[in-house]
C-alpha cells in the first residue's frame, strides 16, 4: 500500500510496472542507472537504519540477562515492568494530551494566521513575517529560564497547559509559513467565485481552499504532534510531579539511573517510538508532496 | 422549520457583504493569536533574558542579586575558559554533523527518487529515523553502546577489539560515536527536503540535456545541483541552527561529558541554568549565543547569495 502511495505522490511514470522498459528506451544503455548502484547503497543504508531499531526491539523482547542475538525465548515482562512499576502508562496519556492538543492549536492557530498573510495586504504584515523569521533563531532551550519564571507567574508550572503552550509557540512560525505558503498556491478567484456564489468568506474558505489544504495541514499537523511527542526540555524543566510527566522525561529518567534497566529502557524506548511512526507511515506520502508545495520554494 | 430557515435566510447577504467589505480588520483579527502568543512566549522572554544577562540573578542565592552591569560579559570573555571551550566545540559539532548530514542526505535522495521495485517501502524505511526523538535516539545508542550487552562486545567475540570496551566513555571515541547517533536521526531530514525538491525539477530539462549528450554527472551538476541551490542552503542553515541549540541528545547520551568533552554552548547554558540556577549568568550566555547565531546565520546567507542568480 506504502508502495502505490509513493509511485502516485512523484511525478515519475505512473505505473511501476511499465516503467523500467520506457526509461530504458528513452536513455541510452550506457547511461542507464545499474540496479545494483541503486539496490547496494540503499541496502547498506538500511542495514544502518535497521539494525538499531532492531537492538532495542531485541533488549525489550528478551529476557532480562540473555546475550542472543534473537528474541527468543520470547518475554514481555520488561513491557509489563515499565508500563506500571515505572508509570509509562501515566506518561504515555500525558504525551497524548500534550502531542494532541499542540496538533490542535498550532494547526488552528496557524491557519487564521497563515490565510492573513496569503491573502490580505495589511500594515505591520512586513513586520511580522520578519518577526516569523527571527523567531527560527530564538532556541527554545535557551529560553527556559525567562519562560519557566513566566509559568511561574501564571500559576501553571506542573500542569500541562504550560508544556503545550510552549510546544505550541515555538511550532508555530514555522507552519505559519507553509500554510500561508500552501494557500498562496490555491488560486484566489477559486475563493471569489465562491463569493459570487452566495457564500461568505469563511463558507468560501471551508468548501473551497480547505480541501485543496489537506496534504499541507497533515504534514504540518503531524509535524506538530511528533514535535511535541518527541520534546524533551520543556516537559523536563515545567512538570516536577511524577504523573504529569511525559514520556521522553520517563526515558531519561530511566537512562540516567545509576544501573540502567537495559530491557525497560528498552521497551519504554519502543513505547514511545510506536506512536510517531504510526503517524510517520501514514504521513510519508503527504510529507513529500507537502513539502515540495509549499515549504522550500517562496 | 422550513419557514425558520426561510426567515433566517434574508440577513446572510448583508453578513457577507460585511465580510468582503471590512477585510481592514479582518487580517488583524486573524493573526491576533499567533502574534499574542509570540509576544507573551518568545519576545517578551527573549527581552527578558537581555535584562537579565546584566543582573546577578540566582533564586538560591537571592542576596547577592542585583544590577550587574557589564560584569557577566566580562566574566565569560575573559575569566571562563568552559565558554571558550564549547564553542569550540559547539562548532566543530554543528560543522561535522550538519556536512555529514548534507551529503548522506543528497546521495539518499537522489536514490530514492530513482524507479525501482519496493521505493515505497524503501522510502518509509530509510526515513523513519526522522520521527525519532533525540532521548529515543540517546536510549537506542545507549543500548547499542553499552560495554557488557552492546556491539562491542560482539565485535569482540568476533575477535574485533576488546571486551568491556565503552565507546560513550573514552574521550577518544565519544565524538564520533556520538556523530554516528545524531547522523542516524539527522539524516533523512535533509534526504526527505531534497527529495520533496527533486520533484519540482522539470523533466523536460534531462531530455533536452540527453539529446545534448550530457552524461548522468553532467546532468546533476549543471541541472539537479543548481535547482537544489536554494533549498539545500535553506535547509543547511536551519539545521545548523537547529544541531547548534538542541541540546536533547547530547543531554541525554553523554550528558556532556566524559570531561566535558562534548558540552556544546547551549548545553553548558542549560547545565547553568538547571543544575547551579544561575540563571543571570545563563542569561548572559543565552545572549552571546543569540548574536553568535544570528551573526553567522547573515554572513552565510551573504556568502551562499542565497535566492541569487536563478530566480
Amino acid at each position: 500500500m506504502i508502495t502505490k502511495e509513493a509511485t502516485v505522490a512523484a511525478p515519475a511514470p505512473a505505473p511501476a510496472a511499465p516503467a523500467p522498459p520506457r526509461l530504458a528506451k528513452k536513455r541510452p544503455a550506457w547511461d542507464e542507472v545499474p540496479r545494483w548502484q541503486v539496490y547496494l547503497p540503499l541496502g547498506v543504508y538500511l542495514v544502518f537504519t535497521l539494525v538499531p531499531f532492531y537492538w532495542i526491539l531485541l533488549f525489550s523482547l528478551r529476557p532480562a540477562g540473555s546475550t542472543s542475538l534473537v528474541p527468543w525465548p520470547m518475554t514481555f515482562e520488561h513491557f509489563e515492568k515499565v508500563w506500571t512499576e515505572r508509570s509509562f502508562g501515566t506518561y504515555f496519556g500525558n504525551s497524548v494530551l500534550v502531542g494532541l492538543a499542540t496538533l490542535v492549536m498550532t494547526t488552528a492557530v496557524a491557519l487564521a494566521g497563515g490565510y492573513a498573510l496569503a491573502r490580505f495586504d495589511f500594515k505591520v504584515k512586513r513586520v511580522f513575517m520578519l518577526a516569523l523569521l527571527c523567531s527560527q533563531f530564538v532556541p527554545g532551550a535557551l529560553l527556559l529560564v525567562p519562560l519557566f519564571e513566566i509559568f511561574a507567574e501564571l500559576r501553571m508550572l506542573n500542569s500541562l497547559g504550560s508544556v503545550i503552550i510552549a510546544e505550541t509557540v515555538f511550532q508555530l512560525p514555522l507552519s505559519m509559513i507553509l500554510i500561508s505558503n500552501f494557500i498562496k498556491n490555491v488560486p484566489y478567484s477559486l475563493e471569489e467565485a465562491a463569493w459570487v456564489d452566495g457564500c461568505g468568506r469563511l463558507r468560501a474558505f471551508r468548501i473551497v481552499v480547505l480541501p485543496l489544504l489537506r496534504p499541507g495541514l497533515i504534514a504540518v499537523g503531524s509535524f506538530a504532534f511528533v514535535h511535541s511527542w518527541n520534546h524533551f526540555l520543556f516537559a523536563l524543566m515545567f512538570l516536577n510531579n511524577q504523573s504529569k510527566q511525559t514520556i521522553p522525561v520517563g526515558l531519561n529518567t530511566l537512562m540516567s539511573a545509576d544501573s540502567v534497566d537495559l530491557g525497560a529502557l528498552a521497551a519504554g524506548g519502543i513505547i514511545a517510538a510506536v506512536p510517531v511512526v504510526i503517524v510517520f507511515a501514514f504521513i510519508q506520502k503527504w510529507l513529500i508532496t507537502g513539502f515540495s508545495a509549499g515549504a522550500v520554494k517562496g | 422549520m422550513a419557514q425558520a430557515a426561510a426567515v433566517a435566510k434574508p440577513p446572510a447577504p448583508p453578513r457577507r457583504r460585511r465580510a468582503s467589505a471590512t477585510p481592514r480588520r479582518l487580517p488583524y483579527l486573524l493573526i491576533a493569536p499567533a502574534g499574542l502568543l509570540m509576544l507573551g512566549f518568545i519576545a517578551y522572554p527573549v527581552i527578558s533574558v537581555f535584562y537579565y544577562s546584566l543582573q546577578d540573578y540566582n533564586p538560591t542565592k537571592p542576596w547577592r542579586n542585583g544590577y550587574a552591569g557589564f560584569g557577566n560579559f566580562t566574566k565569560i570573555f575573559t575569566d571562563d575558559p568552559v565558554f571558550w571551550d564549547t564553542l569550540v566545540f559547539s562548532a566543530k559539532w554543528v560543522f561535522v554533523e550538519v556536512g555529514l548530514q548534507l551529503l548522506f542526505g543528497l546521495a539518499l535522495a537522489l536514490i530514492v527518487n530513482q524507479t525501482f521495485v519496493g521505493r515505497g517501502l524503501g522510502r518509509a524505511l530509510v526515513f523513519s529515523p526522522w520521527a525519532v526523538s533525540g532521548v529515543l535516539t540517546s536510549a537506542i545508542w545507549v543500548l547499542l553502546y553499552n560495554s557488557q550487552t552492546g556491539i562491542t562486545r560482539y565485535l569482540a567475540d568476533l575477535g574485533i577489539g576488546s571486551y568491556g570496551t565503552s565507546w560513550l566513555s573514552d574521550t577518544s571515541t565519544v565524538f564520533p560515536a556520538a556523530i554516528v547517533a545524531d547522523l542516524w536521526r539527522g539524516v533523512p531530514f535533509f534526504a526527505i527536503l531534497i527529495l520533496a525538491d527533486l520533484q519540482s525539477v522539470s523533466k523536460d530539462l534531462y531530455e533536452a540535456a540527453e539529446v545534448d549528450g550530457a552524461g548522468r554527472l553532467k546532468q546533476f551538476w549543471h541541472i539537479t545541483l543548481p535547482h537544489l541551490k536554494d533549498a539545500i542552503i535553506l535547509s543547511t542553515l536551519l539545521r545548523a541552527v537547529w544541531e547548534f541549540n538542541n541540546v536533547d541528545l547530547l543531554y541525554t547520551l553523554t550528558g556532556g561529558g566524559p570531561a566535558g568533552e562534548t558540552t556544546t554552548l547551549p548545553l553548558y547554558i542549560a547545565n547553568t541554568s538547571v543544575e547551579s540556577h544561575d540563571f543571570g549568568y545563563a542569561s548572559a550566555l543565552t545572549t552571546v549565543a543569540f548574536v553568535i547565531l544570528l551573526f553567522c546565520s547573515i554572513v552565510y546567507l551573504r556568502l551562499s547569495k542565497f535566492g541569487g542568480d536563478n530566480k
